[in-house]
């Protein structure tokens, strides 16, 4: 069924399951948002062993998320693999520094004789919690903002800016971009704990951050957004290839595509139902603003891939920009990959399933005490 | 393009590190899933809930051992992309495909049921729960199937054509870079080393409390459990070795060589049991190969080419030619190769300007020889010859080690069944001490696979001087000591908090 479509749609469709892992990625974010929240949150340690142990059942799905991105990205656009990751180099190394720790902490946090004791753990989520979402924000900015990379004919490329990726803090956009993302995974947590922990104080203190840091998310989101929608974008010719700059491109892409728009609203919409529905207490926010959130990210990221646009400005050199056509697998391994794509229901499946099956019951205090191998 | 020597060199450095790192992790993974399932298999069909505890007890000691494996193995995911990008693109259209699929069918698996496995006893069935922890054993030698795929394709390229438009290799046939024999038999072996390092790392555990004159019942039923185990994958571990080394004698004649110290072809090989090379020995010049040899007559032609007679070609018959054998000498493939890269370069300037004809001249002479177009980037012919030492010398300690622990896993069960174990503690002490062998060959055994196909990330179609970025060498100088610091931090912590538990033992499970 796959051979049927043309390079082009199998391109785009394979944009739109890179889309859909980093809406799902930036919503599991909630993890690494609790991880900041740790010291914050819980006032003693019975408290935050319970924050540890309700965030310790869900983090290797964000982290198994962003390896997937990776690897998606790999197969169906290497061109993007190779030259951003070995373009910006520290800031990806930086990224990945910032999980390698996340993953042993855990797991190492309580254990008796783990050398650098418990507060070096709680460090480590912290910083996973923030500067590596920060980070993330900042990567995924560039993709707007471009990139300083030169590919050349033989498709090889390389950075023109010996900061190897660093200089993209210096734009603006991209942090706010990053701390729009770390504010979000933050409210996204305290829905979550509303949603998961039984503990009264914990609950209290979550909807105190749920009301601030809503509003700093919202200042943060609406600037982003201005931005992105007067933002002069690149375009190429869908005959010749040629880029070149058009002004509003962005906000051109969403009136061509009232699809993308509407998705884009609707994300909206429940993003903010969901702060609303966590504020009054309900159990559902975190789902609302959840599945805001997914929508969001996909809309975002369809109208920077969509419609004849370079979703990787390149700043050095305006034809060295990255679109869905030029940086593709070829057309056999778009269409080989479609096929194991399939399996991605059966996969979400058993994700919810196991979620369902753990999240039975609210995590109370009682129940990590009793189980001598938590977290 | 010009590539930084030095980036080469700090590149390799650090993925040969970062590599290292993940495979001491990894391995126990692979195994213990399964001992860990087989236990709740048995604790499921009993209700004995000593089982149960037993069970939790490895599930314990397999998490910690776990959360570092994933931490050191994100990393690597991204590596090709940051230190090895033009061969990101140059190959990423064959190799990101296994990469990806080992995300979507194995990792979510992995973690999914590794949390209901670890946290799910009291939320799911009895039954879920097995299926959870079996699942999770599933999942981790499925991440070995792609990852080995992967590796595996780039020891014997196959499925696949060059594409002077896009300047890569784009992949023509799935199933052939599925199927590749080398893919398989690597996988085959790598797993049963696996289960093999798994059962060696029960029976040490458990050694030591027999040692210690303690969990004497635990203990022992463990080591029943694992030492049947061991053997029977040993044993597998041992015929699949002998396949490895047999595609290597097919696809990677050069790596073969440089594990037995091979410098002149012969019929009837012999395979070296013990030696040590001759540190002046070169492929063009007379020294003698070995200090110091014992042999085992025509082993090499059997292990190689499963024949007597087999002829095995030596380091100096694959560099300079033999045409008895019909082997080409590096110098004509280079200048074949470099053929390749000037028509490659015409065709693309030709392209450029939109004259046809020149195109098709170019063409036609870069298919002629696109076969070489690796030799094309070589320096010097001798620049395809591996480090020979560290080859023949990991492989060698890989294949002693492995007849020693078939030997162990025989006496050590017999023993347990005829209950003298616990009175044999000189045997104890050396099943104990026989864990770190076991880390040995399995990081001898990846050295052999990896420092032998050197020069070519990909078998005699892409050097490592021209994978890499194209970064200056400080980044990824900065960035080998932080990972060196950092994973070795965690190595020891890992150690430390591993031993401990092992030190409280089960009864607290
Ligand atoms: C407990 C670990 C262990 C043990 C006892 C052995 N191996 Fe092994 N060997 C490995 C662990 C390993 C490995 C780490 O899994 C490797 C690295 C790459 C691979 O495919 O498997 C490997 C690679 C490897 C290779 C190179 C494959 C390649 O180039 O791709 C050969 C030829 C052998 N082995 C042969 C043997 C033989 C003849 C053994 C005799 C008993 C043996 N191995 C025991
Ligand atoms: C986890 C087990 C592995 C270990 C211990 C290991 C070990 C090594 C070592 C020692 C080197 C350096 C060789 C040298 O430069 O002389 C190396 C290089 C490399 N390996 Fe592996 N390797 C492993 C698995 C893999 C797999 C599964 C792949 C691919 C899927 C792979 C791809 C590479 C690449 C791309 C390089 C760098 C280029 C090169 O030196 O050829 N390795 N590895
Ligand atoms: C150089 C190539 C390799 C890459 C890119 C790589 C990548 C990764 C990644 C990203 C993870 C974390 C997965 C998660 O999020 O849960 C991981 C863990 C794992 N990898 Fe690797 N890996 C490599 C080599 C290998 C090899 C050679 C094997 C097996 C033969 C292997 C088997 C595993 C297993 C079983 C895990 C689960 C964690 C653990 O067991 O410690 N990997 N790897």
């Amino acid at each position: 069924m796959f051979e049927k479509l043309s390079y082009l749609q199998l391109q785009e469709y394979w944009w739109f399951l890179i889309a859909l892992l980093a809406a799902l990625f930036v919503f599991m974010n909630f993890v690494q948002g609790g991880q900041s929240l740790l010291w914050s949150l819980a006032k003693n340690e019975d408290e935050k062993d319970l924050i540890v142990n309700s965030l310790g059942q869900k983090w290797e799905l964000g982290f198994t998320t962003l390896v997937m991105f990776g690897g998606a990205l790999f197969a169906a656009f290497p061109l993007f693999y190779a030259t951003s990751f070995g373009g910006a180099y520290y800031v990806w190394m930086a990224i990945l520094f910032c999980y390698i720790i996340q993953a042993v902490a855990y797991e190492y946090r309580k254990k008796p004789n783990n050398v650098f004791g418990e507060k070096t753990y709680e460090t480590f989520l912290f910083i996973n919690g923030s500067l590596g979402i920060i980070l993330v924000g900042t990567a995924l900015g560039t993709l707007f903002s471009g990139g300083n990379f030169v590919v050349n004919s033989m498709h090889l490329s390389h950075w023109t800016k010996s900061s190897y990726g660093l200089e993209a803090v210096l734009n603006p956009f991209n942090v706010a971009f990053g701390f729009m993302l770390f504010f979000l995974a933050r409210i996204q947590a305290a829905l979550y704990f509303i949603n998961s922990v039984d503990d009264e104080n914990i609950i209290k203190r979550a909807k105190i951050v749920l009301k601030y840091e809503s509003i700093i998310f919202l200042i943060l989101f609406a600037y982003v957004a201005y931005s992105i929608f007067t933002m002069t974008g690149y375009t190429y010719d869908p005959i010749t290839k040629v880029v070149s700059k058009e002004p509003l491109k962005y906000l051109h892409n969403l009136l061509a595509m009232p699809i993308v728009t509407g998705t884009l609203g609707l994300g909206v919409v429940l993003l903010l139902s969901g702060i609303v529905a966590g504020l009054k207490q309900s159990a559902k926010g975190i789902w609302l603003s959840g599945i805001g959130t997914v929508l969001v990210v996909i809309a975002l990221f369809l109208i920077l891939g969509y419609n004849h646009t370079a979703y990787y400005p390149s700043l050095a050199n305006m034809q060295s920009s990255l679109t869905i056509e030029n940086s593709s697998g070829s057309r056999y391994t778009l269409v080989a990959m479609s096929y194991v794509s399939l399996i991605v229901p059966f996969v979400l499946s058993y994700i919810i399933w196991a979620w369902r099956a753990m999240n039975s019951k609210k995590m109370t205090i009682e129940e990590i005490k009793n189980d001598p191998h938590h977290y | 393009m010009h590539i930084d020597p030095s980036v080469v060199d700090w590149s390799r450095a650090q993925f040969a590190l970062t590599a290292l790192y993940h495979w001491i992790f990894v391995p126990l993974t692979l195994g213990l899933t399964f001992i860990v399932a087989i236990m709740e298999t048995i604790y499921v069909k009993t209700g004995d809930e000593w089982w149960k505890k037993t069970t939790k007890f490895w599930m314990g000691l397999l998490a910690i051992n776990f959360a570092i494996g994933v931490a050191t193995g994100i990393i690597m995911e991204f590596e090709f992309g940051t230190n090895w990008s033009n061969y990101s693109w140059i190959v990423g259209d064959i190799f990101g495909a296994p990469l990806a699929i080992e995300g979507i069918m194995a990792f979510f698996m992995e973690s999914t049921f590794f949390t209901v496995m670890f946290f799910g006893w009291d939320k799911v069935s009895k039954k879920a729960h097995l299926i959870s922890t079996w699942l999770v054993a599933i999942g981790s030698n499925l991440s070995a199937l792609w990852i080995l795929v992967a590796n595996g394709w780039m020891q014997h390229p196959v499925g696949m054509r060059f594409n002077p438009d896009t300047a890569r290799n784009e992949m023509v046939n799935f199933w052939d870079v599925l199927f590749n024999p080398n893919a398989y038999v690597k996988f085959l072996h790598t797993i049963s080393s696996g289960y093999v390092l798994a059962a060696l790392f029960v029976i040490s555990v458990s050694s030591y409390y027999l040692l210690k004159r303690r969990e004497i019942k635990f203990a022992k039923r463990s080591i029943m459990v694992a030492a049947s185990f061991g053997l029977i994958v040993s044993l597998f571990n041992l015929t699949t070795g002998d396949d490895s080394a047999r595609q290597a004698a097919l696809s990677q004649p050069m790596k073969l060589a440089a594990m037995e110290g091979l410098y002149n072809g012969k019929s009837r090989a012999p395979i070296v049991a013990v030696g040590v090379l001759n540190p002046k020995k070169r492929y063009d010049n007379n020294e003698s190969d070995f200090l110091f040899h014992i042999d085992v007559p025509d082993g090499l032609s059997l292990l190689g080419f499963h024949s007597f007679d087999a002829y095995v070609p030596g380091i100096k018959q694959l560099v300079l030619g033999d045409k008895e054998h019909k082997i080409e000498s590096v110098t004509s493939k280079m200048a074949k190769g470099k053929e390749a890269v000037t028509a490659l370069k015409a065709y693309k300037d030709a392209k450029a300007k939109g004259d046809k004809e020149a195109m098709k001249v170019a063409l036609a002479k870069f298919n002629a020889n696109s076969k070489y177009l690796g030799y094309g980037y070589l320096k010097k012919p001798s620049d395809v010859v591996p480090n020979v030492p560290t080859t023949f010398y990991a492989f060698h300690t890989m294949v002693a080690c492995g007849f020693w622990f078939i030997a162990l896993f025989v006496i050590i069960l017999y023993l347990v069944m005829t209950n003298e174990l616990e009175q044999k503690r000189w045997l104890l002490k050396a099943a104990l001490w026989s864990l770190p062998l076991g880390y040995i060959a399995q990081e001898a055994g990846w050295i052999v696979a990896e420092v032998g196909r050197q020069p070519w990330a990909i078998q005699d179609m892409l050097p490592v001087n021209m994978a890499t970025s194209n970064i200056t060498s400080s980044p990824v100088m900065i960035t080998f000591w932080l990972f060196a610091i950092l994973f070795t931090a965690l190595l020891i912590a890992e150690v430390k908090i591993m031993t401990k538990q092992i030190a409280i033992g089960p009864k607290e499970a």
